[in-house]
């Protein structure tokens, strides 16, 4: 019992930094509307800048003077982000400001990198609170009991922020409708400015609190971020008390489940949102977001149009180029190019839902490493010939997508997004532990095509008529009736469902189909490299599609190839440099900044201003 | 004249509020008939409530004979009962056409189809509905650049495409210039009259009302306190005391 009673207490002390960063993320995301993926970054931040403070101030005063000031420091860090990197883009398409955050990750990473080193550092211990206290015959660190004491002071604090200042009466009233807080002559741009400062000095206290029971080093980023945002998730988006909540559940639950279930803890958070959200849609304090409440931000989309005699000529040329490149490179510009057109697949089938669909999913890794687990499995085991394993690549895929789609499309919005992201932490963890079929992390090896198919040459001509076959075919479906009725439920669901059209119905099948395609490519893929492992499957598969799509154009229909094709060759010339993430973080933001509507839809509009033909389709 | 809809005893409460308090009201065959009420009658909690996007607390609704309380939107819309919003809710990114042709592609039931190209589906057929609410002439503009008035043309012919019994019209010219809406409420008459089409609708400009409407039901505060032809609905002391607070300048017009 004194075991159990420790081991909780254990929990809610870790809760302490998790709490202060989620309601950082909280915050910014029901103000600005910005899913900010930097935000573990800023906690990052908060570590290493912690460190550097309190090795300069000593003592007891020292150390929780340096905390504050580390909050402070990574505040204006924050400020200084926001207004750089955000603030130009604020009128670009829902979500796009995800791809700029996901720049700051890569900067943020490199420079923490240059300045701190690769090693990993021990926080210092907090000055007259180094040993434990029995409790029950137990030890329970001093620490961890002077963090579960202070953590209901910044509940209490935070609340009273958001309730009772004018500070506060402004960020919920932005929260409801910022256009109206706008229109009031409250400055906009300051306020988004002073919320996310707010929010990253948050997460850079949650990162200076935990020194002591962990320390910095450069994983920390991508390691709280995925528990940041469940914890948000399921405390519902916007709600302080509910991210409390579920910082309490989560860490509690985190800390038990080492201790009793160690298999499960790369997951647990994941199945514990999956729950929630499929019980209560909108976490747990969470309400209902009102459709089109937030409007659509930008130009409006516009017609789409099967390309004319001069997009079609540019697009058999560049078919005969890529039909005929065998004549002219080398095995290693071909085998490039069958990346790129499996990438490019994989996009286009996340840019189908995405762009098509309007929802944003944040784990279609799971269709694509689905599908090459499924084919390699089957080679594997079963010696499968490799023509009927590649079938069933989109198969799986597909059944796949049916089953997770099931439970996802009942949701909408960031909620929708974080489901299908928690399924495809479910079916990594599956591929990384169930470790007697899928071989684990060893992954799966020696899956190679059929004879007649083994040569580069022959088996680039297979991925690039299936690959751009894949491709045509949703550009085919974009233009069907079908593909409009996915378009109708996403600019008026009330409006379809006031025509006879059921719209779940028709996102629940999209949904399936982008899976089945995802599932081609990673059918490609896997016998293209010969073997599968569960890094395929991981979250950051996931947000690389999210992100080429992004950066080609959300609302075009070539975004999803382009931007991969772009995103490969950047890629390829960028990894063999040193300090490569931070060069790419800054191409990222730069195509951010330069070309809000993406690399597709900014050349469009250039190409209508050279033509002055922009009056009908402003 | 028989009856297209019946409406018995209907109620909605939130929370112990009852904004519609048993409503019970019928609609006949080729009637034009509106449905007005101040600000807060729940004329548009009535209307949810018909076309399927609210649930009743209580009552039911009849349409052809059949029940249809409860039903899903598009379930009554596959019956034969059209609908327009006080807020458009056109598809953005779609010219005008093809708003109408996926109204239509939903009509001949070809909405999971990926065979044809969509944009060349019942082209001509959609081209007919936009001639006949005077729209042909912006047929290939994007529907985001549409004046708020073309929008509700075009709302009125996406709600024609699947031949409806009913039109259920909320405020269908709310928001209109004074001309666009004797216009468009000139044009809903002749659809009833040619067509043969019932229509309810709910209006707050009192001259579309009474030039148009074949009956006219008058809500307050969730309650039925009148159903007549304009000239028993005007001479109603309770109408005039409640709805027009004992309005002298509208008895003057009306014997004008």
């Amino acid at each position: 019992m004194a075991f159990f009673l420790a081991q909780f207490l254990t929990g809610l002390a870790n809760a302490a930094a998790l709490f202060l960063v989620a309601s950082g993320l909280s915050l910014i995301f029901g103000v600005t509307r910005i899913v900010n993926f930097a935000h573990g970054s800023f906690y990052m931040l908060g570590a290493f800048i912690g460190i550097y403070l309190m090795e300069i101030l000593p003592g007891a005063v020292g150390f929780w003077g340096a905390i504050l000031l580390t909050g402070i420091a990574v505040g204006l860090i924050g400020a200084i982000v926001e207004m750089v990197v955000l603030r130009p883009i604020y009128r670009a398409p829902e979500l796009f400001q995800l791809v700029a955050t996901f720049g700051v990750i890569l900067v943020i990473q490199d420079l923490a990198l240059m300045i701190w080193g690769a090693e990993d550092r021990l926080g210092p211990r907090a000055p007259g609170l180094r040993g434990v206290w029995r409790i029950f015959g137990e030890p329970v660190p001093k620490y961890d009991i002077i963090l579960i004491a202070i953590t209901p002071f910044i509940l209490f604090a935070l609340w009273y922020l958001i309730t009772k200042t004018r500070l506060g009466v402004l960020v919920r009233a932005a929260t409801q409708d910022r256009e109206m807080v706008g229109a009031l002559g409250v400055n906009q741009a300051w306020l988004f400015t002073g919320v996310f400062a707010l929010g990253s000095a948050l997460a850079g206290w949650g990162g200076a609190l935990q020194l002591p029971k962990g320390g910095a080093d450069l994983l920390m980023d991508f390691n709280i971020i995925g528990a940041v945002f469940v914890v948000v998730v399921i405390g519902g988006m916007g709600s302080l008390p509910g991210a409390f909540i579920a910082s309490v559940l989560i860490s509690v639950l985190n800390v038990f489940g080492v201790t009793y279930l160690p298999q499960s803890t790369l997951v647990l958070m994941f199945v514990v949102m999956a729950v929630v959200l499929i019980i209560r849609p909108y976490g747990l304090l969470g309400r209902e977001e009102v459709a089109g409440e937030h409007g659509q931000v930008g130009a409006p989309e516009t017609p789409i149009r099967p390309y004319g005699p001069v997009g079609q000529a540019l697009v058999a040329a560049l078919l005969l180029g890529l039909a005929l490149l065998p004549l002219f490179v080398d095995q290693f510009m071909l085998i490039l190019t069958i990346d790129m057109v499996i990438f490019a697949l994989f996009a286009a089938s996340l840019h189908f839902i995405l762009g098509s669909g309007g929802l944003v999913s944040f784990g279609h890794a799971a269709f694509f490493g689905g599908g090459a687990y499924a084919a390699a499995l089957l080679v594997f085991h079963t010696d499968t010939p490799m023509e009927l394993a590649f079938l069933f690549a989109p198969l799986a895929a597909g059944l796949l997508a049916l089953g997770i789609g099931w439970f996802c499309i009942r949701l909408t919005g960031v909620y929708f997004a974080m489901l299908t992201l928690a399924f495809s932490q479910l079916v990594w963890s599956l591929a990384f532990q169930w470790r007697a079929v899928t071989r684990g992390d060893d992954g799966l090896v020696n899956i190679w095509p059929s004879d007649w198919l083994s040569g580069t040459e022959t088996y680039y001509y297979f991925a690039l008529i299936l690959g751009v076959g894949g491709i045509l075919f949703l550009r085919h479906v974009i233009h069907s009736p079908f593909g409009y009725a996915l378009r109708a439920g996403r600019d008026s669901a009330r409006q379809a469902e006031a025509t006879g059209i059921d719209v779940k119905r028709v996102q629940f099948a999209a949904f399936a189909l982008a899976g089945a395609m995802a599932g081609l490519a990673g059918g490609i893929f896997v016998f293209a490299k010969g073997s599968v492992f569960p890094t395929e499957l991981e979250i950051a598969k996931s947000f690389d599609a999210l992100i080429v799509v992004f950066l080609g154009g959300v609302k075009t229909l070539a975004g999803g190839v382009v931007g991969a094709g772009f995103m490969t060759v950047v890629e390829d010339w960028l990894t063999r440099l040193e300090y490569w993430r931070l060069l790419l973080g800054l191409v990222i933001i730069a195509v951010v900044i330069v070309m809000p509507e993406g690399i597709v839809g900014t050349l469009r509009t250039l190409w209508r201003r050279i033509r002055h033909t922009d009056e009908e389709t402003v | 004249m028989s009856e297209i809809l019946r409406v018995e005893n209907l109620k909605k409460s939130y929370d112990g509020f009852l904004a519609v308090n048993g409503v019970s009201f019928s609609v006949a065959k080729g009637e034009l008939k509106a449905l007005i009420g101040p600000n807060g009658a729940g004329k548009s909690t009535c209307f949810n409530m018909l076309m399927g996007q609210l649930k009743p607390t209580e009552g039911d609704v009849f349409f052809e004979g059949e029940k249809i309380t409860g039903h899903k939107p598009r379930d009554i819309w596959r019956r034969g009962v059209g609908r327009t919003f006080q807020i458009t809710g056109t598809y953005q990114s779609m010219t005008v056409i093809e708003n109408v042709q996926m109204a239509l592609m939903s009509h001949h039931r070809k909405i999971f189809s990926i065979g044809p190209r969509a944009w060349k589906l019942y082209r001509e057929e959609a081209f007919e509905f936009l001639e006949t609410v005077s729209m042909q002439d912006q047929a290939d503009r994007p529907c985001s650049i549409l004046a708020y008035g073309d929008l509700k043309r075009l709302e009125l012919a996406i709600a024609l495409c699947h031949r409806p019994r009913l039109l259920l019209m909320d405020e269908p010219t709310a928001g209109m210039a004074p001309t666009a809406r004797v216009e468009l409420m000139q044009l809903v008459a002749d659809i009833v009259r040619d067509q043969g089409v019932s229509v309810l609708f709910t209006e707050h400009d009192m001259d579309v009302v009474f030039a148009h409407s074949h009956h006219i039901m008058v809500l307050n505060r969730g309650e039925l306190i009148a159903d007549g032809d304009a000239t028993a609905v005007r001479n109603n002391p309770q109408v005039q005391e409640v709805y027009l607070g004992g309005g002298t300048l509208f008895k003057e017009e009306s014997h004008a």
